[in-house]
């Protein structure tokens, strides 16, 4: 087992595209980090710089004390998992187990000790003698994970192992990949652009955007402190609602002259944006204590919650998060009310948190 | 070919005819099957024609009033196709033989380089890639027509003219830009993770490709080699103006030079396009789903 430290990465194609822009991350040994971000953002390729399928073309990658920038993808003692799982389709599943160990050059009982263990470990005994194309997409997950495991490999690359999954197997198989990583205690590094995955599994989370990394921390930091406003719209759902405000008499004032609790140290002369999460809003009946008027546009009603969409006036309609008892018609005129704690707020000019 | 369109091109369903088409289904039928059998005998009366000269006694060939069935029936054309009046082989048999070797070598060539560079542009990432895939296309825009004088003045400088290798030369560049776009479309088929996993069991990158994309390529090799095959032995403007010699000729300029001079053994024309025609249809039943796919290839995003 082992940290992976990432320094300076670039990735410059051929083409001229440059996928990763300088890209540092320190990963600690036995963490389960994810690297999140919309498709075209750079995670895949740090990835797969990282699993050394890509060589970067400036930056250090050390995974343990080892700097692996020159070492090919087998000695750098990792295991990948794919999202089309990558198993060879003309061997059974045990041979795809035994594949790697075999490659490596174990002596045979030892190969058919470590795949029965990692085949009891993913519950594969009845698929062992069965090719790929005769196994279901969960199966194959399954196995593919499996043959990661044999190898006992320091790190775990995850390149968006469930994205090919129906919803109901992907929760399964999430809850199944968090249990294994902790029993493990293996550094595992997984790649995925679904923000539910990633709040779910993570230790620490990097956002990534552009090649850049925008933010890392655990779930609740980015998710109560986006550190900037890509990341503001990028995690939640639904997102957080971007409302533009001015410092008015050591207070914050938005549209309709809602007012929300200010931060300490708040710069006066920018266009400031304040990331309040739909749960932190609240809607009154008209003329409440504290409320702004608004009127109803929508109403999604999920069940065990009602997103309302509102416009009290300002540029944006705003979402709120309400439990589902509380009930307004469409059109109907309401009150909005601010009942979290500080929100962060954003420079609308260069997009980064300020307080 | 008609054989494989009906095969793989599925016909309108029947039952999704909106109801007001199908009381005029009947009459509408009939004249359909009417009109198809027309245009099918129209089509396939040369064929017939050829086939039926091949097997008639030559007495028969020229009769007048033509005879369709009453005909005397020999082998002897196919016997002089191959076999000379002296016994010893034919001149065509010779050409036969030089359009196999000819074909046969061409395609081999062809699917040695352009197997290889196909899975490259499938892989990498490539300055200006799409540039240079329209460059290696654009070769194949223009009719060979107009290329084969300065062609012809390049063979006779290299002492290429009236030689076998240079028809595999020029066949298998003709050939390489089509293997290398038909090869692409199903190297990217096939997931590139294959080749990250072996990488990462220890194989490089060359290794990870000839042990496991490529046994998953074979199938459309086949059918690109085929494609291939299938031109270099039907090609005819080449064959014409670089060769000259009867040991050097291919079956197609050889069988054209039957007609001409003072009189034409017709049997023994029809016999030689008969034997010659014989490859071409084999194979093409062999890849007929292919050349479907390649009508469409590209309309349809999986």
């Amino acid at each position: 087992m082992a940290g992976i430290e990432v320094t300076s990465l670039h990735k410059r194609y051929p083409d001229g595209t440059v996928a990763v822009e300088h890209v540092d991350l320190s990963i600690g040994d036995g963490e389960l980090f994810v690297m999140l971000g919309p498709s075209g953002c750079g995670k895949t390729t740090t990835l797969r710089a990282m699993a050394g399928l890509e060589r970067q073309t400036s930056g250090d990658i050390r995974i343990g004390s080892t700097l692996v920038n020159d070492l090919p993808p087998a000695e750098r003692d990792i295991a990948m998992v794919f999202q089309f799982y990558a198993l060879y389709p003309h061997l059974k599943t045990r041979d795809n187990l035994a594949f790697p160990l075999r490659a490596e050059g174990l002596p045979e009982s030892e190969v058919r000790e470590r795949v029965a263990e990692a085949s009891r470990m993913m519950r594969l005994d009845a698929l062992l003698d069965r090719r790929p194309q005769r196994l279901s997409g969960g199966e194959q997950q399954r196995v593919a994970l499996a043959r990661a495991l044999v190898r006992r490999p320091r790190a775990f690359l995850m390149d968006e192992p469930l994205t090919n999954l129906d919803a109901e197997l992907r929760a399964d198989m999430r809850t199944e990949i968090k249990h294994l990583q902790a029993q493990l205690g293996t550094t595992m590094v997984y790649v995925t652009h679904d923000q539910v995955e990633a709040m779910s599994l993570g230790h620490r989370i990097a956002i990534l955007n552009k090649g850049r990394v925008e933010q890392v921390g655990t779930p609740l930091e980015v998710y109560d402190r986006p550190a900037s406003l890509f990341c503001a719209a990028f995690i939640g759902s639904p997102p957080m609602n971007l409302i533009e405000v001015e410092v008015d008499d050591g207070s914050l004032r938005g549209p309709g002259g809602l007012r929300l609790t200010p931060p300490a140290g708040l710069p006066r002369d920018r266009t400031l944006v304040a990331g309040v999460r739909p749960e932190a809003l609240e809607v009154t009946v008209p003329g409440a204590e504290g409320s702004v008027p608004a009127r109803v546009i929508s109403a999604e009603v999920l069940g065990d919650e009602i997103i309302y969409v509102l416009d009290n006036g300002g540029e944006r309609d705003v979402r709120v998060r309400m439990p589902p008892t509380v009930r307004f018609a469409a059109d109907a005129p309401v009150g909005l009310r601010h009942a979290g704690g500080t929100p962060p707020v954003y420079d609308v000019n260069t997009e980064e948190l300020v307080a | 070919m008609a054989i494989t369109i009906d095969e793989a091109v599925p016909g309108p369903a029947p039952h999704a005819a909106p109801r007001a088409r199908r009381r005029g289904g009947r009459a509408r039928r009939v004249v359909e099957v009417v009109l198809l059998v027309a245009l099918a005998a129209a089509m396939l009366f040369p064929v017939l024609w050829m086939l039926e000269t091949s097997i008639k006694e030559n007495r028969d060939v020229y009769a007048v009033p033509a005879k369709f069935f009453n005909f005397d029936f020999t082998l002897d054309h196919f016997k002089d196709v191959f076999v000379s009046p002296d016994g010893g082989r034919s001149d065509l048999s010779v050409s036969f033989l030089n359009s196999v070797i000819v074909a046969g070598a061409s395609t081999v060539l062809a699917t040695v380089l352009g197997v290889p560079a196909a899975w490259a542009y499938s892989r990498f990432t490539l300055k200006a890639k799409k540039d240079q895939l329209f460059f290696i296309l654009s070769t194949r825009f223009m009719p060979p027509v107009v290329v084969v004088i300065p062609i012809f003045l390049m063979y006779r400088e290299l002492g290429l003219i009236d030689s076998k290798l240079g028809l595999i030369l020029i066949y298998a560049a003709f050939n390489v830009p089509f293997t290398i776009w038909m090869m692409k479309g199903f190297v990217d088929e096939v997931p590139s993770e294959y080749e990250d996993a072996a990488m990462l069991d220890g194989y490089t990158r060359l290794q990870a490709f000839w042990k496991f994309t490529l046994p998953l390529l074979v199938p459309g090799i086949a059918a690109t080699a085929v494609f291939a095959l299938i031109f270099s032995w039907n090609e005819f403007v080449f064959a014409i103006f670089l060769t000259s010699s009867q040991e050097v000729r291919t079956a197609p300029p050889a069988i054209a030079g039957l007609i001409g001079g003072t009189t034409v053994d017709w049997g023994l024309v029809a016999a030689s396009a008969v034997v010659f025609a014989i490859p071409v249809l084999v194979f093409a039943f062999l890849v007929r789903k292919h050349l479907v796919a390649g009508v469409t290839l590209g309309a349809v995003r999986r």
